[in-house]
């Protein structure tokens, strides 16, 4: 198997501890796991994204390659289509369906959602509400987790075993939370 | 993974390190090993050193064979294990996790490695210097600016030599993402005449340190190890090796070595000239250099550090060219010439400058074979490497594509809500009225430089670390009323202090405002060297005491802050301004330690 994921969203949205819950969980399973990631100046609000690839061969490339992801993982929408062109044709959109406007001149949040919507794969989720439902609003990143889970070619035990590891050192509550955002975001509206 | 493995990982691992980590060497201190597979250091772990990440995957496992790590934590896990025992730092993007990595190790917490921040990147590699002189094997980390920073050590320490091994990291930033250039260091190698590793991928960066260490030791000179941002922030899977217990407390043989006074240092410059070709020969050993032979000598590629991993990703198993992978420098001569003389066209694939591709055209552009790469325009001159480019430059097609959208707009970095550089900056903004088009408020490096942007367009310059208060005064002998430095807490501790005097002795007509955050903010929140004592350090520079005023910048003190602000800057003579308020990221977190932290920036 051969996985490559864009993830995609803006600083401050949890971003990396998504990233690490995948890559932790495929490097649990044994696979090879490459993962780039943005530190620094453009985490103050910025646009963050990491590339994500695992396989069960070597992997060299820290980066993916134009059109040949086979998700793009969005927290935010606009910035879901910002990574299209490294999408595979045949590959999958998943977002956050709310968007976060911290710049002007955003576009129509309808077009940016239609755009979405018309792309083959995809599936719009509302994590805000079901990371609410699920006792915290900042594990909105575990529930778009759940949301991209069909696509990752790794099993549900896998990445609950992931989240609880990569939060191993906070209080079990938080473990908790984070499993059931993902349990939530896994169950919610089907791709279409 | 199952059992056999975890025991075939702990069983092979004694024989392969005995010939890879201390490689034989023959009378000249070259190793002879040359086919030495890099993956041998691959092996059993000492549960006592494992890294911090190890913890849940213990208990999962039993047992660790492989960790998902940066570039950069994995450089310092190599080192751990290589027996660093003194680490030094100014953070700075991308180098910041390497120092992070050590100061949250076991063997910082049992006080086997000293582990500091330091005022800026000179006394950091000047600490770790003083820590070789007395054996240790010690190490400085910094991003590609700092180098120039740390400069002067940088180059004299080569020709002083080392005694305990001594390694300088440096992170290179191509593609400026949290940069203001993307200078290479590897041209300072031909400054400095030092060796360099530069490694490919992250088990390379693991297995860099010891590598470099044994180098270092073997000749007596520092060894750079070159990282680059795609490295030095991409995880990746390694397996560790063998550790190594830390040098014990020695002084050098011959201690004038490091007093480089003119005629001992011409001796001494005479014997790293002579070194030379030792570092080629020892590049041409080196497990990080290797040929890998093709068939087909109508081309032939060279691929430095992470360049090689975006060949093979766009080459695949089957590639019928001759590869030259360079992972070491100085440039390998006898395998650049067996490419050279083998093949009709050389491509040169490196990130950064066209290092190495100028050495191999010469000037003028030598006529045969012919060297493509960035130079050329086969590769794009500016910005960092990519898959892509690399598929361009081969003639690869690219894999189809969907359309890009036409949505998203850019979405440049902001100061958080509720930062209170936004407070300094507008209460500024609204002290000095209209600013000339000119500008008038020299400012610097760190988060506040996004207070160039809107809506607060409060500062005119950025050039450097602690350029603010030097390039004020300079403006302000030329003529320029008022002249306003802006500059952040850890930027003054790093280089802002000496401008300052600069403006005391010169009873220079500038105002110092100094945002003080208490956290190094853009990096992650690091001390500042200066916490604590900034107005002490301006009263004792010579600034008049009822001069140094402190502010809190926030809304409520609007109106009070812009009237001290006016006084300060209608005041002839150099006044300092200090606004403090915590950075907004450090109290968040330091209100949620304790408390239960859910998923979010880590």
């Amino acid at each position: 198997m051969n996985r490559n994921v864009i993830l995609a969203g803006v600083g401050g949205q949890g971003l990396l501890a998504l990233a690490g819950v995948i890559g932790e969980a495929a490097r649990a399973l044994g696979l090879h796991v490459r993962q780039a990631e943005v530190h620094g100046m453009a985490q103050r609000g910025g646009v963050v994204q990491s590339h994500l690839r695992y396989s069960d061969r070597p992997l060299h490339s820290n980066l993916v390659r134009m059109g040949t992801a086979q998700l793009v993982l969005a927290l935010e929408p606009m910035e879901a289509l910002r990574y299209l062109p490294y999408l595979s044709p045949i590959g999958a959109v998943v977002s956050n369906a709310e968007p976060l406007v911290n710049v002007s001149g955003y576009p129509p949040v309808r077009d940016v959602l239609g755009e979405i919507e018309r792309h083959p794969t995809h599936r719009l989720v509302d994590a805000a509400a079901l990371a609410k439902k699920a006792g915290a609003i900042q594990a909105a990143n575990m529930v778009m987790l759940g949301a991209g889970s069909p696509f990752l070619d790794l099993s549900e035990a896998a990445l609950i075993e992931a989240i609880a590891s990569f939060f191993a050192d906070k209080a079990p509550s938080v473990i908790d939370t984070n499993v059931q955002a993902f349990r939530l975001g896994a169950a919610a509206a089907p791709p279409s | 993974m199952d059992l056999e493995e975890i025991e075939r990982s702990i069983s092979t691992p004694s024989e392969q390190s005995n010939q890879t980590q201390c490689p034989k060497a023959n009378a000249n201190g070259i190793s002879d090993d040359a086919s030495a597979p890099l993956r041998a250091f691959a092996g059993a772990l000492t549960l006592s050193r494992m890294p911090h990440v190890a913890s849940s995957q213990c208990r999962q496992e039993g047992l660790v064979r492989t960790h998902l790590l940066l570039g950069n934590e994995a450089l310092a896990r190599g080192a751990l294990d290589a027996g660093v025992s003194a680490a030094y730092a100014y953070p700075g993007t991308p180098s910041t996790e390497i120092t992070e990595y050590v100061l949250r190790s076991p063997e910082a917490a049992h006080g086997d490695v000293v582990a500091r921040w330091t005022a800026n990147e000179k006394t950091a590699l000047e600490a770790a210097i003083g820590a070789s002189y007395a054996g240790r094997r010690a190490m400085a980390s910094m991003k590609h600016v700092g180098l120039n920073v740390a400069a002067d050590p940088f180059i004299n320490s080569a020709i002083a030599g080392a005694n305990g091994g001594l390694i300088i990291n440096v992170a290179d930033d191509p593609s400026m993402h949290s940069s203001q250039n993307e200078q290479d260091s590897r041209v300072y190698l031909d400054l400095a005449l030092m060796p360099c590793v530069e490694p490919a991928d992250q088990q390379e960066a693991y297995d860099a340190p010891a590598h470099a260490l044994d180098l270092s030791e073997r000749h007596r000179v520092p060894v750079l190890i070159r990282l680059t941002t795609r490295l030095s922030h991409s995880r990746g899977t390694i397996t560790t090796g063998p550790t190594r217990p830390p040098n014990p407390f020695s002084l050098p043989e011959d201690p004038k070595r490091f007093i480089l006074l003119p005629a001992l240092a011409r001796q001494s410059y005479a014997r790293l000239v002579e070194q030379q070709a030792n570092f080629v020969g020892e590049s041409d050993a080196s497990p990080f250099n290797r040929f890998i032979e093709g068939a087909d000598r109508s081309l032939g590629i060279v691929a430095c550090g992470i360049a090689y991993g975006y060949l093979l990703d766009v080459v695949g198993d089957s590639f019928p060219h001759p590869i030259l992978k360079i992972g070491q420098y100085p440039v390998p001569e006898r395998l650049v010439s067996e490419l050279m003389n083998a093949c009709e066209r050389v491509l040169v694939l490196e990130e950064g400058f066209p290092y190495v591709e100028a050495k191999l055209r010469g000037v003028p552009a030598r006529v045969s074979p012919t060297v493509h790469g960035r130079l050329s325009g086969h590769l794009p001159r500016t910005g960092e490497l990519t898959p892509e480019a690399v598929a361009d430059a081969l003639g690869r097609r690219r894999s189809p594509t969907i359309a890009a959208s036409s949505a998203p707009i850019p979405r440049p970095p902001a100061l958080c809500p509720g930062c209170p550089h936004a407070d300094t900056c507008a209460a500024l903004t609204e002290a000095l009225g209209a600013r000339p088009s000119g500008g008038v408020v020299f400012s610097d490096i760190g988060c506040y430089t996004l207070g160039a942007l809107p809506p607060y367009d409060a500062i005119d310059t950025c050039i450097e670390m602690g350029a603010s208060i030097t390039m004020a005064k300079g403006a302000a002998a030329a003529g320029l009323r008022p002249a306003v430095a802006l500059i952040g807490d850890s930027t003054f501790a790093h280089s802002g202090l000496a401008g300052l005097l600069d403006c005391v002795r010169e009873n220079a007509n500038v105002t110092v405002v100094i945002v003080d955050n208490l956290a190094i903010a853009m990096t992650g929140g690091q001390a500042s060297s200066a916490e604590g004592r900034i107005e002490s350090l301006c009263a004792g520079l010579g600034v008049d005491r009822t001069h140094v005023r402190t502010i809190e910048p926030h809304p409520r003190n609007l109106a009070d802050n812009v009237a001290v602000l006016r006084e300060e800057i209608a005041y002839v003579g150099p006044s300092v301004v200090v606004a403090r308020r915590e950075c907004i990221q450090t109290a968040r977190r330091r209100a949620r330690s304790g408390q239960s932290e859910e998923a979010g920036d880590r």
